[in-house]
């Protein structure tokens, strides 16, 4: 595969950062979510976002998706101002599952990630479009079978597991060849088997296609010994630094407010223990089975 | 014009074994050609939009949107224009109100639900009671009232037939051009907003033209009856595949199919096109959920 040399971007100076935050603040109805955070991100870097409910990980995000505007600061993503680079930038919102009902293939979930903000539609005959539609369709086959859903694109996505979504998701966001994947909350709601094996599949995309990725978590545990860089969003502000500068259980248990404790496996490995959010027990995620 | 002693007893025709004859008989008169004409039109209309309101799990902004036009039709009548004009200001203004109320994002159902089915629930209360209300000012306009509820096919003509056109040929456009993106906001909204898509606009954008496809179909299957095209064909098709071009095809051919038959029933009986319609539609929707069920429910 030859999505290595795609994906990293000629024209970009190499030392340039991906993703950076000076001096910023962001603000949601009035009230600051966050001020102050200075942030740097790197190409290529696995990133972690961490932080208690309602600290403004998602916030982030939107923030460097361009979907919110700085109260304060400034932002650069991908060297250009938020929103501007949006098609170079592979988006996983914060979500529930799709709708049982929705009678719409995984397959179109992922191309929909491709093509979905074209306008007109593509009319067969036309050279042009054939083979344009030819690139497309070898590209969505690329990525099911780099994320392992060939197996079941074919089916409605609103009938496939949790982790079978997730994945289909994952493939939605790297479709594009992104050199930035932000990816909100993306272990959430799955069970720790697939949690292990989503996050090992998003620690390999990383590696092996050169894209940076920003993971929003609630539990590290699965991707920390991947991990470049922790950033921690809580009161009001966010830090950044190597998880063994910051995946302390003093700066943890500060962050959450409740005891947490850091372990060394044996072999060099971080382990939380206590963590106070379980993605089982987040409970503003599984509103919306009401 | 609509021969005197059709429109005196009923249908002067009669079905026979002569497929060739019955079909000649169809559309001898001019009436019947402007029938077909002005249902094909309002089915491709109604099966397109149909198929993305049923995606969109908006059924219930469309049937309001539907018995909106109840009220407009009244009034037209009863200040004595062509009830057509009433069916496309009310539908539209219909859909100008539901479209000012905060949709609930796929995301955040729950939430913006109630508030929006409230909203919609309350227009359609008024849209019902100001219809009642026309048509009691209107004295001797309860022959009209079952038409505008429940449908007809009679008396409809090639200016109106034109009307349909234009405003079908409106709907096809829009969705020709931003129907890709409509798509994307429709299924996966947040990403497609983090793409650039515009998904409040086309959100309105598309109460609109639901509001124009439900007052073109109400013109053939009255108000009440207006799923019988908009919700049906397209419920059938996506229970029968979950490919979308696909599904929006047959979405329109079920329409078309169905319109077409129940014009011919309700030419050869004297039982109203509403019922028809409505019942050709519940037996395809029907044999697709049989289908389905035998084949497991794993079709793509
Ligand atoms: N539209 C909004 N208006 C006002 N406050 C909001 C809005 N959306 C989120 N918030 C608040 O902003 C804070 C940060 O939210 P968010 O970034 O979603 O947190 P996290 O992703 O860390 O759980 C929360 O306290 C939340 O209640
Ligand atoms: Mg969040």
């Amino acid at each position: 595969m030859n999505l290595r040399s795609v994906a990293a971007d000629p024209t970009a100076a190499t030392t340039a950062p991906t993703a950076e935050l000076v001096d910023a603040t962001a603000s949601l109805g009035g009230r600051t979510v966050w001020s102050g955070v200075n942030l740097t991100v790197e190409p290529g870097e696995f990133v972690a976002v961490i932080g208690p409910n309602g600290a403004g990980k998602s916030t982030l995000v939107k923030v460097l998706l361009g979907l919110l505007p700085l109260a304060g600061g400034e932002a650069r993503v991908l060297g250009r101002p938020p929103g501007e680079a949006s098609d170079r930038i592979g988006y996983l919102p914060q979500r529930r599952s799709f709708d049982p009902g929705l009678r719409v293939r995984g397959v179109d979930v992922v191309r929909l990630g491709l093509d979905g903000d074209r306008w007109g539609v593509p009319l067969p005959g036309l050279g042009r479009i054939r083979r344009r539609r030819g690139e497309d369709d070898r590209r969505v086959d690329e990525v099911l079978r780099l994320v392992g859903a060939t197996g079941y694109a074919q089916r409605p996505v609103g009938r496939v597991s949790g982790g079978e979504q997730q994945r289909l998701l994952i493939a939605q966001a790297l479709v594009r060849r992104p050199a930035l994947m932000l990816l909100d909350e993306p272990l959430d709601s799955l069970d720790l088997p697939n949690q292990a094996a989503v996050a090992a599949l998003i620690s390999s995309i990383c590696r092996d296609q050169g894209v940076t990725v920003m993971l929003v978590a609630h539990d590290v545990n699965p991707i920390l010994s991947s991990l470049d860089r922790v950033v921690y969003v809580a009161g009001g502000g966010a830090v950044a630094g190597t998880p063994h500068d910051v995946i302390r259980s003093d700066i943890l248990s500060r962050l959450y407010g409740t005891p947490i404790e850091v372990l060394t496996t044996s072999d060099g490995r971080l382990v939380i223990v206590g963590h106070p959010e379980a993605p089982a027990r987040n409970c503003d995620r599984h509103r919306q089975q009401g | 014009m609509i021969p005197a002693h059709w429109a005196a007893q009923g249908p002067g025709v009669g079905l026979n074994w002569n497929l060739v004859q019955d079909l000649r008989q169809l559309f001898e008169f001019h009436f019947m050609v402007n029938a077909f004409r002005a249902g094909t039109v309002v089915a491709v209309a109604a099966g397109l939009l149909g198929w993305f309101m049923v995606l969109r799990a908006q059924s219930f902004a469309g049937h309001t949107l539907a018995v909106a036009g109840f009220p407009g039709a009244a009034g037209a009548t009863l200040v004595g224009l062509n009830p057509a004009w009433g069916f496309f200001a009310f539908c539209g203004a219909g859909a100008a109100i539901i479209a000012a109320v905060p949709r609930a994002r796929a995301g955040t159902q729950g939430a913006g639900f109630s508030e929006e089915s409230a909203a919609i629930g309350t227009v359609q209360a008024v849209a019902l009671a100001l219809g009642f209300l026309f048509v009691s000012l209107y004295h001797g306009f309860l022959n009209g009232i079952n038409a505008l509820l429940f449908g007809t096919f009679l008396g409809i003509t090639d200016a109106q037939v034109g009307v349909l056109v234009a405003v079908a040929a409106v709907i096809v456009l829009a969705l020709a051009i931003g129907g890709r993106q409509l798509l994307f906001a429709s299924v996966d909204p947040d990403v497609a907003e983090a793409r650039g898509v515009p998904v409040v606009a086309l959100g309105v954008a598309f109460l609109l033209l639901l509001g124009f496809a439900a007052a073109e179909a109400s013109q053939i299957t009255g108000s009440l009856l207006v799923f019988a095209l908009l919700v049906i064909p397209a419920a059938t098709a996506q229970r029968l595949t979950a490919r979308p071009a696909a599904s929006i095809a047959l979405s329109v051919v079920i329409a078309v199919a169905v319109t077409w038959l129940g014009l011919a029933a309700a030419y050869y009986s004297s039982y109203p096109i509403g019922f028809f319609v409505t019942t050709f539609g519940f037996a395809a929707y029907t044999l697709a959920q049989i289908a389905t069920h035998r084949a497991g429910g794993r079709q793509a």
